[in-house]
């Protein structure tokens, strides 16, 4: 029988075989953020033991730091600064690769990971951050893991894992212009719940998975974790081995085009069986919007919000009823239209080039409503300077979008900068959590372009209603 | 890490899905570099009345008696889901709970809790319901009981309930094992691998000189 991506993989890294489905997994890189990878190396230094291999581990500032511009290790976050300065020290001890303010490779690490070639197709990496499944967009099988996984990985370079079921996710069709990969995502999630794939580690395929640019399969990959995966992953192409070609970190010359040559391998052979299998159709896709408190409450921006009345599952009318009390919405109301104060671009999920390339083709020459605060973070300090090169941050500004310095910023709330008390905000981040971006923050998650577009109403509105101007 | 053989103990209800680890522990109270100082902010946004004060709110199960000496939580499907953030977990040991019983658990969580001393413990829907159902009778009574060594929760009406969880996961809960020192004990086996490894992926290795 053939093979999946997934059983390469797994064979491709295996140390030991531990029984009952459990693996010692070879980890070829670690990366580290203040927030948890502080803990993490302080741990460490404290039972003494050391990063085995400190080459091969990286760490950024994201998640305290300010995104003002002029920031310094001085944060809103109250005892952020600590996280910072205390991060710096341990990474310094420790001789591992730092991406520290003031270094143009500083960002949001799972943005700076393929941009700088440290994620690459075939490598096991590993972060303390949920949202590492993003780098499976560039066929790196790469997962999340907790701080005590994190000083496990970093003092012996492997993880005890037990091997998740097998799924693989097709996404077929073709999308209309004005939906994204952000929509795709969301839909699987909608259809298939938040829990869909608990237990699984899964393969995204299909045709409209292979016409996605890179930085798009990144933004699909990215909300695995928001559907229970493990990890989701997506097998490289030439799309991707073009895209890794000259990054700082990525192999050069002869050793490319032999890492390249067994790139190709990776794939599942025809006849590989996987233990579940689903099917999303682009064809008919709408852009997305959530209207509740959970990825999975979303629909078309051309829909309605929900009645908990027609939900058989009680535990999910449940959830529906306490998400629309706190969302402050009805049954029944067109989900365009809905007035917002607050419009957000950035984030793991919709922070690269693209995404703020295909923003800014709606916002030139308009203008953002009036009352309505909307806010732009690039992913990196590398992605900023690319679209300040291009004028971007003009098309922003002109349109009444501040414009930052990379960071994950508001796409949660630690305390420090925040939307305002039951504020409405449209926002191209990967979750609506309750008070996930600020007290009684209602966050409706969407893609850039339909934050663009409803940013310029003052309403939650469909992309596909503006021409753009790109 | 504390080990985890049996619990007696009493079981509190939140059944609620996709109960998230920003709900479990908000990133605003993740204040210090630390593991520790948590349990105060566990539950935070619906323990308290107002965002950041202390002040309770008597309509959450953890704020009534005698749900404040819970050891055990049930929840709905896909506890712990979100962030992967460990403070979920170190919160919830620091607040006092040992056994989660619930329909699925978000993956990261579920591991951060095993490498805390917390069992998570699987079990149908409509099992955890039922159990949700018989404890409310009179909570300080009813109680839960969890043996890991026999994979066995009972009911407060004594019907008893296996429940499965992966071999290596049960070793280290029971034995309070230190997984780091356990995998280095392998350290042959993984210069072995690199030395193999080297060969077949030399791009992986960046810059540096596998040790023989």
């Amino acid at each position: 029988m053939g093979r999946t991506i997934i059983d390469k993989l797994w064979a491709e890294h295996q140390v030991a075989d531990l029984g009952d489905g459990t693996s010692l997994l070879y980890i070829d890189r670690v990366f580290l953020h203040e927030r948890t990878g502080s803990v993490a190396l302080k741990e460490l230094a404290a039972a003494h033991r050391r990063v085995r291999n400190p080459e091969q581990v990286f760490c950024t500032m994201d998640h305290i730091v300010d995104t003002f511009p002029g920031r310094g290790d001085a944060t809103r976050v109250p005892g952020g600064t600590a996280f910072i300065t205390e991060t710096r020290a341990a990474a310094r001890a420790a001789g591992i690769n730092l991406f520290d303010l003031g270094d143009d490779r500083q960002g949001i690490v799972h943005v700076v990971s393929p941009e700088q070639g440290i994620a690459l197709p075939g490598v096991t990496l590993v972060c303390p951050d949920s949202h590492t499944c993003t780098l499976g967009g560039i066929g790196a099988l790469a997962w999340g893991i907790g701080t005590t996984e994190a000083e496990h990985a970093l003092a012996t370079k492997t993880l005890v894992v037990r091997r998740p079921q097998s799924m693989r996710v097709r996404f077929e069709g073709t999308l209309a212009p004005g939906v994204t990969a952000k929509d795709m995502i969301l839909k699987l999630i909608a259809t298939h719940t938040a829990a869909g794939g608990v237990g699984y580690v899964i393969e995204f395929a299909g045709a409209a998975v292979r016409s996605l640019p890179v930085e798009a399969r990144l933004t699909l990959c990215n909300m695995g974790v928001e559907f229970g995966a493990w990890t989701v992953i997506i097998a490289p192409d030439e799309a991707v081995f073009d895209y890794v070609r000259g990054r700082p970190y990525a192999p050069q010359g002869a050793a490319l085009d032999q890492a390249i040559a067994h790139w190709r391998t990776l794939a599942s052979d025809a006849d590989a069986r996987f233990d579940r299998e689903l099917l999303v159709d682009c064809d008919t896709l709408a852009p997305q919007v959530t209207w509740g408190t959970s990825p999975q409450h979303a629909a078309g921006i051309d829909g309605i919000v929900p009645d908990p009345a027609t939900e058989s599952d009680a535990g999910r009318r449940q959830s529906m009823q306490r998400a629309l009390a706190y969302m402050a919405l009805t049954p029944g109301t067109p989900l365009a239209g809905l007035p917002i104060q607050a419009a957000f671009i950035g984030s793991c999920t919709n922070s690269r080039l693209s995404d703020l390339r295909a923003a800014a083709a709606l916002l030139r020459g308009r203008q953002v409503a009036p009352g309505v605060r909307a806010i732009c973070v690039p992913g990196s300090t590398q992605v900023r300077l690319a679209a300040e090169r291009e004028g971007l941050h003009e098309v922003f500004l002109a349109a009444g979008f501040e414009w930052r310095e990379a960071g994950c910023s508001m796409c949660f709330f630690a305390g420090g900068e925040s939307f305002g008390l039951e504020e409405r905000v449209v926002s191209s981040t990967n979750r609506n959590f309750e008070n996930r971006q600020g007290p009684r923050t209602r966050t409706h998650l969407a893609s850039p372009v339909t934050v663009a577009a409803s940013a310029i109403a003052g309403r939650l509105a469909d992309p596909r209603t503006l021409a753009s101007r790109g | 890490m504390e080990k985890f053989t049996t619990l007696t103990a009493i079981a509190a209800p939140l059944l609620r899905i996709n109960v998230d680890t920003d709900a479990i522990i908000p990133s605003r109270e993740m204040k210090t570099v630390s593991k520790t100082g948590l349990a105060d902010g566990l539950f935070a946004g619906w323990r308290y009345r107002t965002l950041g004060s202390r002040d309770e709110d008597p309509g959450f199960v953890l704020n009534q008696e005698p749900y404040r000496r819970a050891r055990i939580l049930l929840s709905g499907a896909n506890f712990g889901c979100g962030s992967s953030r460990e403070h979920a977990v170190w919160a919830l040991a620091e607040w006092g709970i040992r056994a989660i019983v619930a329909p699925s658990f978000g993956a990261i969580f579920q591991g951060n809790c095993v490498r805390n001393g917390i069992l998570p413990v699987v079990l149908a829907e409509d099992v955890v319901a039922d159990l949700a159902h018989q404890v409310s009778a009179d909570p300080a009574a009813r109680l839960v009981t969890v043996d890991l060594g026999a994979c066995r929760l009972t009911a407060p009406d004594g019907g008893t309930h296996a429940f499965a969880i992966a071999p290596a996961d049960r070793e280290m809960l029971l034995e309070g094992l230190d997984a780091i020192a356990l995998t280095m004990k392998r350290d042959d086996e993984i210069l072995a691998f690199q030395a193999r490894d080297h060969l077949r992926r030399p791009w992986i290795y960046l810059g540096e000189v596998v040790r023989k």
